[in-house]
């Protein structure tokens, strides 16, 4: 069964001539990691912050398209800007003025929304410290052979981006949780993106190996806005996103674009401000990582030549006896309001409590004992 | 995840060859076959019902017109009966598993139209006592190890946006409260029904993509009296039970996907290809539900299916949205039109309402239906238009087909409900107020018995003594009445009472409140915004105007089988009120930041000059001469004689 699928993945990346069959290899093992991860954050709350959570949309939309399925895609939107009741489309979000391009789609999957989206959810989803009770799609289940993507957009200052406007996280918090990250070993390379005002402050404290990280601006510098659009009345996308989302567009699962293009991305003349990247810890060399290696996925194929035999008969329980048995109590249906069982049904059984003449009885006898021992005569000894 | 939609695949594949081959015997067999598409529905175990034989499926079947012109159509297409013993031979390995689909329009007298979805997956499985269940065809198996692994015995739960305006258009099919709301009986061999609870609230939350795990004690409470089970089962021990609102919850298509993946078509065919998004949130009120029960297998109900129902209800103002004018298609509703049934449904049909339109004085169907259909819904008789997707003659040479309504008048009554409830928050300022519950009873002559249920978060201090329960100006005793008072920050309040609402009344419950500081981190990022309190729930068994039916195993259409019913001259409903925003007081968050500020002002202004005086010696300086004196000095210096 697997077969057919493995063939079409290799047939998708090699060429008919087999002459480049090496160096197409070369280039297929040439990234470390089995499985891909994206954590893709809004941190904004409020209407007129529209734009951050269509940033992370489009992100997220791009990440899908390349191959992370939603499994894998841990999303985490701070406010509902879709079915906000000042969207005059509900269900939609648009990146693009005139309501081109619909990033929120048809089968979105948010994994942390509301109020949720706070520092210490962000931090146990990265450290992977969270209630055992958490279900699978809230949890980032990343490995040593994992790449994850992480995007976080919102607003920030020099050293801290805040959450929801009531908290923020600073740069060293999330150099450590990545430097626990990779002591977890919860991931194999990691490539961070933030698109925040003076977001070359949040990377500028990382000292974990293997991590990548690019900004919007430089300290001191204001991401800004674009795309504002009147029947919406907000602007739709940071610059430094809109011209990330359209290199993004570009990209196919075979593209062979790197992380030098990356860096090109939205230059001051379109973005304003000044995008910086950071690569010092990252060990191989950004012209060598391709795109794909952090936006796509990759799937695990194991090829074998043995034959294997499907067609052993599954062994049936014997439920029959069991069965038999339950059946012979005859179910029925509840009355949905048993006005007079609820009337009469009994008080709830008190904590047992002496009768009051017991205890009248009792303080009686102490009195009379009292007197008969000492007589009135002592009161004035004991008062 | 490949191999599973490769299975699925091959599945169909080995199904659609199989129908090839019935199709190939039937053609031998019977000449008069109109067309094969449908005989897809192979799979399903329950054969096709042939419209002659509507009368063995309705329940309340009393007139069944079929027209003449239309009869020699209805009866070309009945399926051949071949079917039927190949398929249930497959099925036998198998506990038997069925699912239908509806959809029920009821156009409202406001304009507005009321669409419901209903999907139900019977299963004739057995998840009590520990019983791992390995092999999922139609029943999802995400609900079913859900249900497994924490021995639940019914599951309930709903999201919905908008609030249900019970006085424009009527009772819904099933009454849902804005926000999400679940609940859960738990089977008796639970020991820790609180820890499975939190636990199952986490799992649902990652399912439905839903913020369900915000549900803990601070919400849950156990009614004594309201939340009865709707499947069968003799054990109605309130401990079992645990209910919960959440009256902030959003709802948008991220709970809309996994909600459609619980499908066996998904979206891709049958009545939910007609589920987008953009049309389905577009709407006055959106709800839908999921309710997992277990119910009577046979007619005897010696055996127990469990039961899953999912139910979609939209209400869309068409008559805004359309330039005030009242027509409507499918395709305007739901921006698509149907082009098959679900290939695994054993029924797939629409129901319009035309119980208004008997003689089509006030609107016209097209394509007009020769099937007509009336059943008992919420103590009244209504009549329905029925469209067979399963019969391929409904979809006809365009092999499409798209209902149309065009409104002839706008006159017309609506029947109006027999009971309703609302509820508003009275007083003034910050420190107190007042909750008032409104229950209206609108029969002529009858009373009739309901039970309130209210639930309010322990900041809400309830001021009990002051509960008042007053109809036509008197004071109406409640016969039963049940309160758990909130502890802070662990449980909310409580309070269920039985009241008789006397005939044509109101009756007004009213208790006073106070409210309480919350700690400084326990306020939301938006505090402004206000709290929100749940719906109350309004459970009520109200006199009927027909006469109800109480076999409860009988098939009925699925709109009209949710609550059982016990007795022919009432049916239960169940009525939300609105949720309350309240204002709490607020402090100001940024008052730290102020005091600071100020602390710091008053140490640098008042200990550092105290610091400065203590600190300083002081000189006495000689004042300085004055100018003329000073040039007198000069003066005397080049003369030198010695200086004044």
């Amino acid at each position: 069964m697997k077969l057919p699928v493995l063939l079409l993945i290799f047939a998708t990346h090699l060429p008919p001539g087999t002459a480049h069959i090496g160096q197409h290899v070369g280039n297929f093992f040439s990234s470390q990691h089995t499985n891909n991860w994206a954590v893709l954050v809004c941190t904004s709350r409020f209407w007129f912050n529209y734009r951050h959570v269509a940033n992370t949309l489009s992100v997220y939309r791009s990440v899908k398209r390349l191959g992370i399925p939603d499994s894998h895609i841990v999303l985490m939107l701070a406010d509902d800007m879709a079915c906000n009741h000042r969207n005059p489309k509900p269900a939609t979000v648009f990146s693009h003025k005139n309501m081109e391009l619909n990033v929120y789609g048809d089968d979105v999957e948010v994994d942390y929304r509301g109020y949720e989206v706070t520092v210490e959810n962000f931090l146990r989803v990265l450290t992977g410290r969270l209630p055992p009770s958490t279900p699978r799609s809230k949890r980032l289940l990343s490995d040593d052979r994992s790449n994850i993507l992480i995007y976080l957009t919102g607003h920030g200052g020099n050293g801290f981006l805040k959450f929801q406007d009531s908290e923020e996280i600073s740069n060293v918090e999330l150099a450590d949780a990545f430097e626990q990250m990779w002591q977890k070993r919860r991931y194999n390379e990691l490539l961070f993106i933030i698109d925040t005002c003076q977001g070359a402050s949040m990377y500028e404290r990382f000292y974990s190996p293997n991590l990548m990280a690019l900004a919007s601006s430089q300290i001191g510098e204001d991401s800004l806005s674009h795309q504002p659009d009147l029947a919406i009345g907000v602007h739709l996308m940071d610059r430094y996103t809109f011209y990330l989302l359209e290199f993004l567009e570009d990209i196919h699962p075979a593209s062979k674009t790197n992380m030098n293009d990356l860096f090109r991305v939205c230059p001051k003349s379109q973005c304003v401000s000044t995008p910086g990247h950071r690569t010092d810890l990252f060990l191989r060399d950004p012209g060598s990582v391709l795109i794909t290696d952090f936006f796509g996925s990759v799937r695990k194929v194991e090829i074998t030549t043995d034959a294997i035999d499907l067609t052993e008969p599954a062994r049936r329980r014997d439920e029959t006896a069991v069965s038999e048995e339950r059946e012979t109590e005859q179910l029925s249906y509840v009355d949905q309001l048993p006005v007079s069982e609820i009337i009469h049904q009994k008080p709830k059984q008190k904590d047992w409590h002496p009768p009051d003449g017991f205890i009248l009885g009792l303080w009686t006898l102490i009195l009379l004992v009292f007197f008969r021992a000492y007589g009135v005569k002592h009161l004035k000894h004991i008062f | 995840m490949a191999a599973r939609r490769h299975s699925s695949e091959s599945l169909i594949v080995i199904l659609f060859s199989l129908s090839l081959f019935i199709v190939i015997n039937a053609q031998e067999t019977t000449q008069t076959l109109g067309n094969p598409d449908i005989l897809v529905d192979a799979k399903a175990e329950v054969p096709e019902t042939p419209p002659e034989q509507e009368k063995q499926w309705e329940p309340t079947e009393v007139t069944e017109t079929t027209r003449v012109e239309d009869a020699p159509v209805a009866a070309e297409s009945a399926p051949p009966a071949g079917t039927t013993d190949s398929t249930a031979g497959a099925q036998r390995t198998h506990g038997k598993e069925d699912f239908q689909e509806e959809l029920v329009i009821r156009p409202l007298h406001s304009g507005d139209i009321y669409a419901s979805f209903q999907f139900r997956t019977l299963w004739e499985t057995d998840f009590m006592k520990g019983n791992k269940v390995s092999h999922y065809r139609l029943f999802p198996k995400s609900l079913g190890q859900v249900i497994s692994k924490f021995s639940v015995r019914e599951l309930h739960i709903s999201f919905t946006q908008g609030y249900w305006r019970t006085m424009q258009w009527g009772q819904p099919f099933l009454p849902a409260p804005p926000g999400a709301e679940l609940w859960v009986w738990f089977q008796d061999t639970v020991t820790d029904v609180d820890g499975t609870w939190k636990e199952l609230t986490n799992v649902l939350s990652g399912i439905f993509c839903a913020s369900l795990n915000f549900i803990d004690s601070t919400n849950t409470v156990q009614p004594s009296a309201s939340f009865k089970p709707l499947g069968i089962g003799n054990v109605t021990d309130h401990r079992f039970l645990r209910y919960a609102t959440l009256p902030r919850e959003i709802v948008c298509t991220e709970n809309l996907t996994p909600w459609k993946k619980l499908l066996p078509c998904g979206s891709k065919a049958g009545l939910a290809v007609l589920m987008k998004s953009e049309k389905l949130f577009h709407s006055s009120f959106h709800s839908e539900a999921v309710h997992i029960r277990p119910v009577c297998g046979d007619p005897q109900c010696k055996s127990t299916s469990w039961e899953l129902r999912q139910t979609l209800d939209v209400v869309f103002d068409l008559h805004t949205s359309g330039q005030g004018k009242r027509e409507w298609s499918l395709f305007k509703m739901f921006s698509r039109t149907l082009t098959d049934a679900c290939p695994l449904a054993s029924s797939s049909k629409i129901y319009i309402d035309v119980t208004d339109n008997p003689e089509g004085e006030h609107f016209d169907l097209t394509p007009a239906t020769p099937l007509l259909s009336q059943a008992t819904v919420l103590g009244d008789r209504r009549t329905f238009s029925v469209y067979d997707l399963t019969q391929a003659s409904t979809f006809g040479t365009m092999r499409t087909f798209n209902l149309q309504i065009k409104w002839k008048s706008t006159k017309g009554d609506m029947l109006r409900p027999l009971l309703h409830a609302e509820r508003y928050v009275a007083g003034y300022g910050l420190q107190t107020g007042e909750i008032h519950t409104l229950m209206y009873n609108q029969h002529p002559y009858r009373s009739f018995p309901v039970l309130l249920l209210d639930s309010v978060p322990w900041y809400l201090r309830l001021y009990v003594h002051t509960l008042t329960v007053t109809s036509k100006g008197k004071d109406n005793k409640p016969s039963y009445i049940h309160y758990q008072p909130s502890k802070d920050r662990v449980r909310p309040h409580l309070l269920e009472m039985l009241v008789q609402l006397p005939p044509n009344s109101v009756t007004e419950v009213t208790v006073q409140f106070e409210r309480a500081l919350l700690k400084w981190t326990e306020y939301t990022p938006d505090p402004n915004h206000g709290f929100y309190v749940g719906s109350s729930v309004v459970s009520s068994l109200v006199p009927s105007i027909v006469a109800m039916d109480t076999n409860n195993t009988r098939d009925q259409p699925l709109f009209s089988s949710f609550f059982p019913t016990k007795e022919e001259s009432s049916y239960f409903i169940r009525v939300y009120t609105e949720p309350l925003l309240v204002n709490l007081p607020t402090p100001d968050f940024s008052m730290p930041y102020n005091v600071i500020c100020l602390t710091c002002t008053v140490v640098a202004v008042g200990y550092g000059s105290l610091y400065n005086l203590l600190t300083r010696n002081f000189q006495i300086e000689e004042p300085s001469p004055g100018l003329a004196k000073r040039i007198a000095n000069v003066i005397r210096k080049m003369r030198g004689v010695p200086p004044l």
